[in-house]
């Protein structure tokens, strides 16, 4: 039988060939933008992908599992900085550490790229694991701030930790291994991830805690390990995360990872819509792009009435509006807890609702 | 047979159940009423482990689940239906269906009781992918009792099941409840409407502060003078 190219084929058919071309179709824009683009707007198009994994992770608890939790920005940093002295070559920690030398059990420590940012997930998720265990026994507000802290007290230890860290030095040419390959494929692979894990029967678990505890519990899921394991994989994706922004940037110190750091994440989070990893994709590209976009903000403007001589700063401000609409007008965000999908665009009259030919799906 | 014996609950320094004990005969429907406060509510908690006791015994079939935690005692097959509801409010009604068999992993019976469900409540098939957040009271206890019996319990535990709902739902819960008893499943019932639950119940328990008063027939109780001067408004 000629599997549906002809009238009514089954819907699942039509949805899986055009999830095929669309994902065809991105892949080849990836190549065409790695060779086109020119270096600083790649860089633009880099940290979409990285934002998108912190979006992401932080909307895994946030979002689906409903804990109020502010403390990315240390899994970040804990993530950036094991990546970062595990990949650095022996001259290069001589030539960094000039206040203190390095500890020597790590000085001679060098990693390729890919073991060294797993090792970092896997050690911000442990550090994520030991606060879950601590901390989650509490909710809400309360939550909030014990994260809140936490976050900070990594801070203050990677300023302090100088034959570590380097102390408020931070480290300076690291490699620049976060390639637009590297960005994309780990923003990728972690999306898919996050989209199978929600749909298993782990992530129903998550949602159910989100929805209602005490319900959740009296169907024998088991609440507080799922917390703690919902917290461990989000610590693990900002630790990846972290690892990525480290080899982009190419230089990081502990201001970088303030706790001003996690409320831009919250912000990407809460416009894409709080439980929706659709929103969270989308709202991440949109935010970085416009962050780059609203520069002109910052600098003199001239609106006719009124002029100004630059404003550092001012491009923040127009997202602090956004903010405030949004949680006015449209709490649940771009897109709520709904996730895109093929069926959903039929809805709104963006497809045709029975796909006529293959090939007309394709973009 | 579900059999407890001198259970005590503290919330801090309040005596919530006073060593109560109380046995639930297999296939029986048994209710607890009472004013609130009497800790009817403390009892399924103390009982399903989402509250701990702090002495007494539960014993079920003659394994003790005394301290047990709640995933265990799900699996053992006694599930409780929370009081206010409660489904999943974001979730579809098949997600909440889903999650009720949370303990279970026998994927062709799962399935089959939602079936069997759906035939139970035809408004959930029809709704079967709206989110459970929409529903009206009624039908979200529907709902809540739905996602209860996906757990393929024993014991079916209630709380509360006629709160807040119109005389109409109340009295299709009470038929549903007579119905699910009718295929072999042990009904512990907690209700406010002592008319209604002491008609369906082959035993009752009066709770006052903390204890039981007293006991009897489902019958004897509607018919006992003490009964209906505090809880039926008659005499």
């Amino acid at each position: 039988m000629n599997p549906g190219l002809i009238n009514k084929k089954p819907s699942m058919s039509r949805n899986q060939i055009l999830t095929f071309a669309a994902a065809c179709a991105g892949l080849a824009l990836l190549f065409v933008f790695d060779s086109t683009l020119d270096s600083f707007t790649l860089q633009i198009f880099k940290l979409c992908a990285i934002n998108i994994i912190l979006a992401l992770s932080l909307n895994l608890i946030n979002g689906f599992t409903g804990l109020f939790s502010l403390g990315h920005a240390g899994f970040m940093a804990v993530g950036a900085y094991t990546c970062a002295i595990l990949t650095m070559s022996p001259e290069q920690k001589e030539v960094n550490y000039v206040l203190q030398p390095i500890v020597p059990w790590l000085a001679h420590i060098q990693l390729p790229f890919l073991p060294g940012l797993l090792i970092g997930g896997l050690f911000a998720g442990f550090i994520g694991w030991l606060l879950g265990v601590i901390s989650l026994r509490l909710r809400d507000d309360y939550l909030a701030i014990a994260t809140l802290g936490f976050s900070e007290i990594i801070r203050v230890l990677l300023t302090n930790a100088q034959t570590v860290t380097n102390g408020a030095l931070g480290l300076k040419g690291l490699p620049r291994f976060t390639t637009m390959w590297w960005a994309w494929g780990s923003a990728i692979v972690i999306t898919v991830f996050l989209v199978f894990l929600i749909k298993s029967s782990y992530g129903r678990a998550f949602k159910s805690i989100r929805d209602n505890e005490i319900a959740a519990e009296s169907m024998g899921v088991d609440v507080f390990g799922m917390k703690v394991l919902s917290f461990t994989i989000s610590s693990f994706l900002a630790g990846i995360a972290g690892g990525l922004l480290a080899h982009y940037l190419t230089t990081i110190d502990p201001k970088q990872f303030i706790f001003l750091k996690t409320f831009d994440i919250l912000l990407i989070v809460v416009l894409g819509g709080v439980g929706s990893i659709t929103g969270s994709v989308i709202a991440a590209i949109a935010v970085t792009i416009s962050m780059e976009a609203l520069r002109f903000l910052d600098g003199p403007l001239d609106l006719g009435f009124v002029a100004t001589s630059g404003i550092p700063g001012l491009r923040m401000v127009f997202f602090s509006a956004l903010l405030m609409v949004v949680v006015i007008y449209r709490q649940q965000g771009l897109m709520g807890k709904a996730e895109f999908s093929w069926d959903a665009l039929a809805r709104i009259g963006l497809l045709p609702r029975r796909g006529p030919k293959p090939g007309k799906g394709g973009l | 047979m579900l059999s407890i014996k001198n259970l005590s609950v503290h919330y801090g320094g309040i005596h919530a159940l006073r060593g109560i004990s109380l046995d639930v005969p297999a296939g029986k429907i048994v209710t607890l009423i009472g004013a609130n406060g009497a800790g009817k509510s403390t009892t399924l908690n103390a009982i399903i482990g989402l509250v701990k006791a702090g002495s007494g015994s539960v014993n079920w079939n003659g394994k003790d689940l005394f301290g047990a935690k709640t995933k265990a005692i799900v699996e053992s097959g006694i599930v409780l239906v929370p009081e206010g509801r409660r489904v999943f409010p974001n979730l579809t009604v098949d997600e909440n269906l889903t999650l009720g068999a949370f303990a279970r992993n026998d994927k062709a019976e799962i399935e089959a009781d939602r079936q069997r469900i759906f035939g139970l409540f035809p408004r959930l098939r029809e709704r079967h992918k709206q989110k459970a957040g929409t529903f009206s009271g009624g039908e979200q206890q529907m709902l809540a009792v739905g996602r209860a019996l996906m757990s393929k319990p024993t014991v079916l535990m209630m709380d509360e099941p006629s709160l807040g709902l119109s005389p109409i739902f109340v009295g299709m819960i009470f038929d549903i409840i007579r119905e699910i008893n009718s295929t072999g499943v042990t009904v512990l019932l907690v209700e406010q409407n002592a008319k209604a639950a002491l008609s369906v119940a082959d035993t009752g328990y009066v709770m006052e502060t903390g204890a039981i008063s007293f006991s009897g027939s489902g019958q004897e109780l509607l018919a006992d003078d003490r009964v209906r001067r505090a809880y039926l408004g008659e005499g």
